[in-house]
């Protein structure tokens, strides 16, 4: 066994109990502090993941090979610590405002950090199953933290319930799966895999657990809650929503139909297909009529999610490597719009649309960031969202010639871009556009936001500028899949 | 480094230089942009001139330079220019430049405002001397946002809004409609490179079957038909020309929507002969919509805007004709007017803005008699409005009667030879010739002759060489491309002439014809 492989886990877990101990001497008006000592490590940790072992080379293995570190883990690794310093800097900020216990709201970002953690690197049905039960257990928490604020309870509400029952079809797929294949190996399931994509029972499983998965990323039918937990939830809880645990889901998705039975994602094309251009289409249509962004924002991660499952419904290398250059993208991309939003709810104490009229002249770093953020998002050049698009529109045109169904859903995904310009760009004008709304003092934004907005714009444009790098990476972090 | 590096760096790198600058020094900022509009368009006439002396390399472009970008995918920054897209850059440059001058209306934002004009400038420019399908797209997708922005914050009239969103789905439905003809032809070649000389040399090796090309061309003809405002894809053209203020109209309408018809020529053509004889007649249909029914709209325009815009469309048509001929004087006559136009469009924007400027409105209706108040926007104006109906000695007749010549001589087999090339050609030449006398000579009365109109009082002509020459840059380059048209067909016929031969040539081995796709 070798625990030194669980490294990253286990720091992050004894950080978080480390916290809560040091909670009880530290004087309640530097806890803030604690929450950027935790956003450091966290960065630390994921410099420590891009280098450390596994990302390069052969696969390593602990716990019986039920934990793997492999390329594909690593770069989701990567992802979710990147993800959780930021929404780490976000929180420090948005506690500095609340007058409740804030410790623990780092705590439990750390725990559910580590959750994604070991969802990225679970090898087995149950590992897999505790880690996202890790993830989806904290965030009922991180939802209902304000708990004076209806808004934020009742998100915590709609999350618990339907978390719950996406908790029941994950862990009836699995005992399903079990009962089909005998094993909660990913890597034993693999060996048979052939045979047991026929297997009924084996199927009805698998289509359960990814019922559970798709509640993660917010995929049609299993997205009813994103817009209002969404919208409800605290600004950094929401951010860790759209990236992190949207992240959990999608790896274990690029594993499971990429590594462990990619016969049948074959065998699912139709149906893959049919949820990612639904989840697209529901999630831009709903979008447009919505005023609040953080609900915007929910709406358009049911398309984003639609997207990124194009990708693996292509059951191919190069559309499972678009999926993490995307949703590298998607990171910088969504942390930056929420980064804004935060500054934005905390300061004018409403979402709504129309309040960010005339920020480009109270706080011209807020709209230039949220403004590059739903350019990405949209999809335009030389920005991150654009070139993951790109590769997803590359993968769906290359099985195009195979099944020609693929031209229909890469018009729903062109359908899909063009509604979603519209409402990205109503928030671009809702910021630059000449509105007289009189209120024109200035916005100040704390440094260390000021800090974490820039680098995420600098990602935004790094991933657009110069993507070479970290599409390489994702090439190689993809080269074991079995696709 | 590729002299054309530099003209695709300059505005940009200027653009995030002036991001650094505070907006109060508005004198700076204008003055900054000035200077990179003017190198930039000194750059392109030095290129022109040196043209025939530049070592020709590989693909029979010149300056060629390749910057590696994602080797992994075949993507590089690739430039190079041949006859063909010289015209063309050099059109944009001196565009770019005078929309630069004529933006001293904006008298709000103007840091913002200036950015956004560079990048724009920056992103026509790269797409028209990329020679890298991928960055072809990249750099015209590059200036959606500065149109939408600023049709949005410095626009006209109450439509602005509307204007702006309608342009921004309409060009991003074009664009990634040719995305998808673009990923496709890259995918299916087997090339795999996005590399335009690369590309076309595999594929005059491996021609793809006739049914492939037959499926890719139609997905790169509507999705870049829709950026030209090809009919019925038109309707974004007029009222968001209308709406967007000056330099913005200037650079779209003049240049920014060749990109679509630039793109069909070099790309879409050129790879895909097959699809292009089979798919092109539609076209020819289609484009006739666009010169009679256009310039039947543009007839009942009372906005001067609107006319203009309306014209513009129509005159897309031609440039379709000509391309659909798939004869080299044609297709020659084609790219002459598309830097004719751009230069045409550009100074009639130019001159509507100056109007508008004086007056705040464009009502041609409310207008009469002002050619005695202004002389010279008049004078410049009536000449613009000749170049738009054909007349001799501008650079749009030059193109026209190419575009007729090759038309004429075209074994373009429409509806199955049920009606004659000639026929169509001459339904153009009535729609170009007769139509278009129709709405500029009537728009000549109302606005310059006739009793004067009231509400003109305080309007006068710009004072000094310095605020004319936007006007007089743009109508020197029609009357120059009008009287010696020879700098533009000698350099642009051997890429057409190319172009047409490698059409005409492509045969492609039986077993691959019988090959249908899966």
């Amino acid at each position: 066994m070798n625990l030194s492989l669980l490294g990253p886990e286990l720091v992050l877990i004894g950080l978080g109990l480390a916290l809560l101990l040091a909670d009880l001497v530290v004087p309640p008006d530097r806890r803030r502090y604690l929450g950027g000592a935790a956003a450091v490590l966290a960065l630390a940790l994921a410099l420590y993941v891009l280098r450390g072992p596994g990302l390069a080379g052969e696969p390593a293995y602990a716990f019986g090979d039920r934990f793997v570190v492999d390329g594909l883990s690593g770069f989701f690794k990567a992802i979710f610590l990147t993800a959780g310093a930021v929404v780490l800097v976000l929180a420090v900020d948005w506690a500095h405002s609340q007058q409740q216990a804030v410790t623990e709201y780092f705590v439990l970002i750390l725990f559910a950090l580590a959750g994604m953690m070991l969802a990225a690197s679970a090898n087995d049905f149950t590992v897999m199953y505790v880690a996202l039960e890790l993830v989806t257990v904290t965030f009922y928490v991180l939802t209902s933290y304000q708990r004076n604020r209806v808004a934020s309870l009742e998100a915590g509400v709609k999350y618990l319930i339907l978390g719950a029952l996406s908790s029941a079809f994950l862990v009836y797929g699995i005992a399903l799966c079990y009962g089909a294949s005998g094993t909660m190996h990913f890597r034993e399931i693999a060996a048979k895999s052939a045979e047991l994509a026929d297997h009924r029972l084996f199927q009805l499983g698998m289509l359960m657990v990814f019922g559970g998965l798709a509640f993660k990323v917010a995929l049609f039918p299993f997205q009813v809650w994103a817009p209002d937990v969404y919208e409800g939830s605290p600004a950094p809880t929401t951010a860790f929503l759209a990236i992190g645990s949207k992240g959990a889901g999608v790896v274990l998705l690029v594993r499971l139909f990429g590594n462990v039975a990619p016969e049948l994602a074959l065998k699912w094309e139709p149906l893959l297909m049919g949820v990612a251009g639904i989840s697209i289409l529901y999630g831009s249509l709903c979008a447009i009529p919505q005023r609040s962004l953080k609900r915007l924002l929910g709406y358009s991660s049911i398309a984003n999610g639609g997207f990124v499952l194009i990708g693996i419904a292509t059951a191919s290398k190069a559309g499972s490597a678009a999926v993490l250059f995307y949703l590298a993208g998607y990171l910088f991309t969504v942390l930056a719009a929420f980064l804004v939003i935060s500054m934005v709810v905390q300061r004018l104490e409403t979402d709504d649309i129309s309040a960010l009229s005339g920020l480009h002249h109270r706080a011209p770093l807020l709209a230039a960031a949220l403004a590059l953020a739903m350019i990405s998002l949209a999809g335009v050049p030389p920005l991150a969202g654009f070139f993951g698009k790109f590769l997803v529109l590359k993968a769906l045109v290359d099985q195009g010639a195979s099944f020609p169904a693929w031209y229909a859903l890469a018009g729903v995904a062109i359908v899909g871009v063009v509604i979603s310009f519209w409402y990205y760009f109503g928030v671009v004008r809702a910021m630059y556009w000449p509105e007289s709304n009189g209120d024109l003092t200035t916005l100040p934004v704390p440094p260390l936001i000021q800090v974490a907005l820039a680098v995420c714009v600098a990602g935004i444009l790094a991933l657009g500028l110069f993507p070479g790098t970290v599409w390489d990476a994702a090439v190689a972090a993809v080269a074991g899949l079995r696709l | 480094m590729s002299p054309l590096l530099w003209i695709l760096l300059l505005p940009l790198l200027t653009a995030a230089a002036l991001v650094l600058v505070p907006r109060t020094y508005s004198f700076v900022i204008r003055t900054a942009t000035l200077v990179c509009t003017a190198m930039v368009a000194l750059i392109a006439l030095g290129l022109m001139g040196d043209f025939d002396a530049a070592p020709v390399l590989e693909g029979g472009y010149r300056w060629v330079q390749r910057i590696p970008w994602v080797p992994s995918l075949g993507i590089s920054l690739s430039v190079g220019v041949d006859g063909i897209n010289l015209g063309l850059v050099v059109m944009g440059a001196l565009v770019a430049f005078c929309a630069a001058c004529v933006s001293n209306e904006i008298k709000e934002r103007t840091k913002e405002y200036y950015v956004l004009l560079l990048v724009m400038t920056g992103g026509i420019l790269g797409a028209f001397v990329s020679l890298d399908l991928f960055f072809l797209y990249f750099f015209h997708e590059l200036a959606l946002v500065p149109t939408f922005i600023m049709i949005g914050v410095w626009g006209r009239g109450e439509r602005r809004g509307y204007a702006a969103f309608q342009i921004t789905l309409y060009l991003t439905l074009g664009a990634l409609i040719a995305l998808i003809g673009l990923i496709a032809l890259y995918l299916q070649s087997g090339a795999r490179t996005f590399d335009l000389v690369e590309l076309t040399q595999y594929l005059a090796a491996n021609p793809m079957p006739v049914a492939r090309q037959v499926f890719i061309f139609p997905w790169l003809l509507f999705g870049l038909g829709i950026l030209v405002s090809l009919w019925p894809f038109h309707t974004w053209a007029p009222i968001g020309y209308g709406s967007a203020p000056t330099a913005t109209a200037m650079l779209h309408a003049g240049v920014l929507k060749k990109f679509g018809l630039y793109a069909l020529l070099k790309v879409a053509i050129p790879l895909l002969p097959e699809g292009a004889k089979v798919w092109l007649p539609w076209a020819a249909w289609l484009c006739l919509g666009n010169i009679l029914y256009c310039g039947w709209v543009a007839m009942r325009q009372r906005d001067l805007n609107l006319l203009i815009g309306n014209s513009s469309v129509a005159h897309v048509g031609f440039v379709f004709l000509g391309l659909a001929s798939l004869t080299w004087v044609g297709v020659t006559g084609a790219v002459v007017v598309m830097v004719a136009h751009g230069f045409l469009a550009a100074l009639s924007f130019a001159l509507s803005g100056w109007l508008h400027g004086q007056s705040r409105s464009l009502d041609m209706t409310k207008m009469g008699g002002l050619l005695k108040q202004l002389p010279f926007v008049g004078a410049v104006m009536i000449m613009a409005m000749f170049a738009g109906c054909g007349l001799p000695g501008f650079g749009n007749f030059v193109g026209e009667m190419l575009v007729l010549f090759g038309g004429w001589n075209s074994d373009l087999v429409i509806c199955g030879g049920w009606v004659p090339m000639r026929w169509f050609v001459a339904a153009a030449a009535w729609g170009a010739l007769v139509v278009a006398a129709v709405y500029m000579l009537r728009a000549v009365r109302t606005m310059w002759h006739g009793p004067r109109a009231e509400g003109w009082a305080s309007a006068a002509d710009p004072v000094g060489l310095w605020r004319k020459l936007p006007f007089l840059v743009l109508l020197g380059s029609l009357l120059v491309t009008g009287i010696w048209p020879r700098v533009l067909t000698d350099r642009i016929a051997p890429g057409a002439r190319v172009i047409v031969e490698g059409v005409g040539r492509s045969v492609p081995p039986p077993q691959l014809a019988a090959q249908r796709v899966p």
